[in-house]
C-alpha cells in the first residue's frame, strides 16, 4: 500500500489540462513557413533535395501530405524554409495541406467542407476503429498515446473501439498495402453509416516514401471521401486530437 | 581475410571484396554451414540470394560470437528449378531464410519441413499464392475448434493473422500468418537515388526502432564508403539507441500491466515513457528519433544542454520506474498472470535461432553490443542482462533490468562524450561507395539484432540491399510460447514479445 502511495505521489497530475494550448518543444516540426520572395532557382533546388517529393519545383510550396518532416529543406535554405512547432496541421481538404510561400495564417479546417451529419452526430462522442495498412508502428503508437494518461482524449468522448460495428468511423495509417487492401474494405463495410474516414500520417495521406511501390494499392483511398487528413511522420497525438475536435465541432 | 571456404569481416568495419568471397559447391557449403552452426558460439545473421547473370547468388553471413568475426560464405545455383538439400533439416534456425528464398525466388528445398510463406512480397515467385487462399494447418477432430484473430486486431496495433487450434480453452497450436504489412522496402532501397532517401526509408522499416534501423543503415553506408565516424558521433548514436530501448521497454511494461488490468502500473509507466520520448523530441524534434541518425554526421549534434537534460530526465525516470517495477513484480495478482506463462525453453530458443530479448530471457546470450560491438560500444564493456525462465515474467523482468542498465550505459557514454573532442559533422548523403564490395552492419535494437547487408557492383552502385529485423526469428518463439497455454493468456504472451509486423514484412 505504501509503495502504491509513493508511486501516485511521484506520478502527480499527468494530464495535459488544455490540449488546444499545450506547447511542444521548439525543435518539433509542425507547420512550415515559406518565405514569400522565394526565388525560382531555390524552389527547384529544394524540390531536388526533398526525399519525399513534397516540394513543388516551380512555386516552392510544401505538400504536408507528402512531407516526411525531415527538415532538410530548412537546413539547406534557412532563409526560405522554416518549420514551426505549431502542431495544429490537420485539414479536411487535401489541397489545404499544400503550404504556399508567404502563407502566414495558421492551418485551420475548412468549416464548409465538413459534412453536416458529422457535426450533428459526433460532436460529443466519436468512436473510431483503427486500421493499420502498412503503417510502421510509429503512427499507431502515437494514436495509442492519444488515449493515454497524458493526452486522455477519452475526456472528449473520442475513443478507439475494438470492433468496426461499434465505430463511427475508421482511422487509417500506412500507405495501404496490397495485402491489406481487402481487409480494409471489409472493415469499412462493417462500420455503420454515416461513417468518417480519417487518414493519419504521411504514408496514409499520399503513400509517403512508399508511393508508387508495386506492393501498395491505394484504390480505397482514391475511391472514398476522406473527412480528415492528419499529417506527420508520425502524426503527433496533439495534431490528431485537435484535428478530430475541429472536425466534430467540439470546443472543449 | 579469406580461406577457400569463407571470408572474414567485422561488424560495420571494412567490407569484403565481393568478387573474392569464395564460391563453393553446394555440398561443401552445406557441410561448412551445418558443421559451424551446431556450435552455439555461431549463429546465422542472414542467408539470402539475389539474381545475377550467372544464376542465383547465395550469401550466408555467420556470426562468431566468440571472436566477433563474421564469416561470409557463398554458392551459386543455376535458376533451373532443381532443388537444394535443405539446411533446415540439420539446423532448424535456417528455416526462416530458406522460406524467404523459396517464396521470393521459387527455389525448392528438399527436406524442408514447411515452406510456409513469410510475407507475400509483390515480386514473389508464385503470384497465385495470396494471404486469402493460404491453407492453414488443420486438425481433423470433432473435439477441437479453431479460433481466427486478425489481420485487424482489437487494439491499435499492426495487422497479422493468428489461427489457433484449441482443445477447450487450451491452445494446441498457433499458426501465425504475416505479410499484410509488406511495402516493398528492400526494392525501394536499391532504387533510391541518394543516402537521404535511404536514411528515411531505414527509419520507416519499423518506426518503433527508427534509431536501431537508421543506425544499421548509416553504419552500412559508411562501411561501403570507407568513412570512419568520429568518436563523438559514435557516442551520440549509442545514446540515441539506448534512449529508444528505455522508452520502448517502459512502454511495453505499461502494456503488460494493462493486459493484466493493473492500472496503476500501466498509467505510471505511460507517463514515464512520455518523459523519455519527449527528451528524444527535445533533442531532434521527433519523439521516435526520426531524423537523428544520418550517414556521415548528424543534423542534431549533441550539446551540453541536451546531454544535461537527458541525464536529468533519466535520473528521475530511473528512480520512478524502479519504484513502479518494485511494486509490479512483487504483486501476487500480477505475478499470477506472468509466472510460468508462455514459457519458451532454452533448448527451443537456441534451436529456432531466437535473438535479442527473446533469447536472453531463456538463458541464450545473444547481444550484438557485447559480441560484435559497433560504434562506441567497441570501447565499452557491455554485460548482457540475462534471465533463465523464458516466461512472461522473465520478459518483463528483463525489460526492467535493461532499463536500469541502459541508464548506466548512457551515463558512461555522456562522460566519454564530454571528455572527448566534438567532431560530429553534417550528414553526408553523397558518400561514394567503393565498387565490388559487400558489407554487413548489425545493431542491437531493443528487440534484438538488426542486420543490414548491401553489395555494390563494379560501378559502385547498390546491387542488393537485404534487411533482417529480429522479429523474423522471434515470431516462432511466440508460436511456441502459447502451446498448452490458455487462449486467454495469448494477449499477455504476445505483448511480452511485442514483435514487429512491418519489420518482418518489409
Amino acid at each position: 500500500m505504501l509503495k502504491e502511495i509513493k508511486i501516485l505521489a511521484d506520478h502527480g497530475r499527468q494530464y495535459v489540462p488544455d490540449l488546444r494550448k499545450q506547447s511542444v518543444s521548439a525543435r518539433f516540426r509542425g507547420m512550415p513557413v515559406i518565405s514569400a520572395d522565394i526565388e525560382a532557382v531555390k524552389a527547384g533546388r529544394a524540390a531536388a533535395i526533398c526525399p519525399a517529393g513534397a516540394i513543388d519545383s516551380s512555386s516552392g510550396a510544401i505538400d504536408l501530405g507528402r512531407c516526411a518532416f525531415c527538415n532538410e529543406c530548412a537546413l539547406a535554405f534557412p532563409e526560405v524554409y522554416r518549420f514551426t512547432n505549431d502542431y495544429r496541421i490537420a485539414a479536411t481538404r487535401r489541397e489545404d495541406l499544400v503550404i504556399k510561400p508567404g502563407q502566414s495564417n495558421q492551418l485551420r479546417i475548412d468549416e464548409a467542407s465538413v459534412r453536416k451529419e458529422v457535426r450533428r452526430l459526433f460532436r460529443k462522442s466519436l468512436k473510431l476503429r483503427q486500421v493499420s495498412a502498412g503503417g510502421d508502428n510509429s503512427c499507431e503508437i502515437e494514436l495509442g498515446a492519444a488515449g493515454n494518461v497524458n493526452f486522455d482524449m477519452g475526456r472528449y468522448g473520442i475513443e478507439f473501439v475494438a470492433s468496426p460495428r461499434h465505430a463511427d468511423g475508421i482511422v487509417i495509417t500506412g500507405p495501404v498495402t496490397e495485402n491489406m487492401a481487402r481487409a480494409l474494405e471489409i472493415c469499412y463495410d462493417a462500420t455503420p453509416a454515416p461513417k468518417v474516414i480519417i487518414l493519419v500520417g504521411t504514408d496514409a495521406i499520399s503513400g509517403g516514401l512508399f508511393a508508387g511501390s508495386p506492393a501498395v494499392k491505394r484504390d480505397f483511398i482514391e475511391n472514398h471521401h476522406i473527412d480528415l487528413y492528419v499529417p506527420g511522420n508520425p502524426a503527433h497525438p496533439l495534431t490528431f486530437i485537435n484535428g478530430v475536435m475541429d472536425l466534430t465541432g467540439r470546443k472543449q | 581475410m579469406s580461406n577457400n571456404r569463407y571470408t572474414l569481416i567485422r561488424n560495420g568495419s571494412a567490407p569484403a571484396r565481393f568478387s573474392e568471397i569464395p564460391v563453393t559447391g553446394y555440398d561443401e557449403f552445406f557441410d561448412v554451414v551445418t558443421a559451424t552452426l551446431v556450435d552455439e558460439r555461431y549463429h546465422c545473421l542472414n542467408y539470402c540470394c539475389y539474381r545475377t547473370v550467372e544464376g542465383l547468388r547465395f550469401i550466408c553471413s555467420i556470426a562468431d560470437d566468440g571472436s566477433g568475426e563474421i564469416r561470409l560464405l557463398s554458392h551459386v545455383k543455376k535458376d533451373d528449378g532443381t532443388p537444394l538439400r535443405s539446411l533446415t533439416s540439420a539446423c532448424f534456425a535456417m528455416h526462416i531464410f530458406e522460406r524467404e528464398i523459396h517464396e521470393k525466388h521459387g527455389v525448392a528445398f528438399d527436406g524442408h519441413p514447411w515452406l510456409k510463406p513469410v510475407r507475400y512480397p509483390h515480386d514473389r515467385a508464385d503470384r497465385l499464392s495470396v494471404p486469402d487462399n493460404y491453407p492453414f494447418y488443420e486438425m481433423d477432430s470433432e473435439e477441437l475448434h479453431e479460433v481466427g484473430v486478425g489481420p485487424i486486431h482489437a487494439g491499435v496495433i499492426e495487422p497479422g493473422h493468428f489461427r489457433f487450434i484449441c482443445n477447450g480453452e487450451r491452445v494446441l497450436h498457433l499458426e501465425i500468418q504475416l505479410g499484410y504489412q509488406h511495402r516493398g522496402v528492400e526494392n525501394l532501397f536499391t532504387a533510391a537515388g541518394d543516402g537521404l532517401r535511404r536514411s528515411l526509408l531505414a527509419e520507416d522499416i519499423a518506426g518503433d526502432s527508427a534509431v536501431a534501423h537508421g543506425l544499421a543503415h548509416a553504419q552500412l553506408t559508411e562501411s561501403l564508403a570507407g568513412f570512419e565516424p568520429p568518436a563523438s558521433l559514435q557516442a551520440e548514436r549509442c545514446i540515441a539507441l539506448e534512449l529508444e530501448r528505455i522508452a520502448m521497454h517502459i512502454g511495453d511494461t505499461a502494456a503488460l500491466c494493462g493486459d493484466v488490468a493493473y492500472q496503476l502500473g500501466q498509467v505510471a509507466c505511460e507517463a514515464l515513457r512520455t518523459l523519455v520520448i519527449n527528451t528524444t523530441q527535445y533533442w531532434c524534434g521527433n519523439r521516435f528519433g526520426k531524423g537523428l541518425i544520418r550517414p556521415g554526421g548528424s543534423n542534431f549534434p549533441l550539446t551540453e544542454e541536451i546531454a544535461g537534460e537527458i541525464l536529468r530526465v533519466l535520473e528521475e525516470v530511473d528512480r520512478r520506474f524502479g519504484n513502479v517495477t518494485d511494486c509490479v513484480y512483487t504483486l501476487p495478482s500480477v505475478l499470477g498472470r506472468f509466472e510460468d506463462i508462455g514459457t519458451v525453453t532454452r533448448k527451443q530458443a537456441a534451436s529456432i535461432g531466437a535473438v535479442g530479448m527473446a533469447a536472453r530471457t531463456c538463458g541464450v546470450p545473444r547481444d550484438i553490443r557485447a559480441t560484435h560491438p559497433f560504434q562506441y560500444f567497441r570501447q565499452m564493456e557491455i554485460n548482457p542482462v540475462m534471465q533463465e525462465t523464458g516466461d512472461v515474467l522473465a520478459r518483463g523482468m528483463l525489460r526492467t533490468l535493461e532499463v536500469k542498465e541502459s541508464v548506466k550505459i548512457i551515463r558512461r557514454l555522456i562522460d566519454s562524450w564530454r571528455s572527448g573532442a566534438k567532431e560530429t559533422g553534417r550528414p553526408q548523403y553523397d558518400l561514394k561507395f567503393s565498387s565490388d564490395k559487400l558489407a554487413v552492419s548489425v545493431t542491437e535494437g531493443w528487440r534484438g539484432e538488426i542486420c543490414h547487408i548491401a553489395a555494390t557492383d563494379t560501378m559502385g552502385t547498390l546491387a542488393m540491399y537485404k534487411i533482417k529485423d529480429p522479429s523474423m526469428h522471434n515470431w516462432m518463439a511466440l508460436a511456441l510460447a502459447v502451446r498448452s497455454q490458455e487462449i486467454s493468456d495469448f494477449p499477455v504472451c504476445n505483448k511480452s514479445f511485442n514483435l514487429s509486423y512491418c519489420g518482418n514484412d518489409l
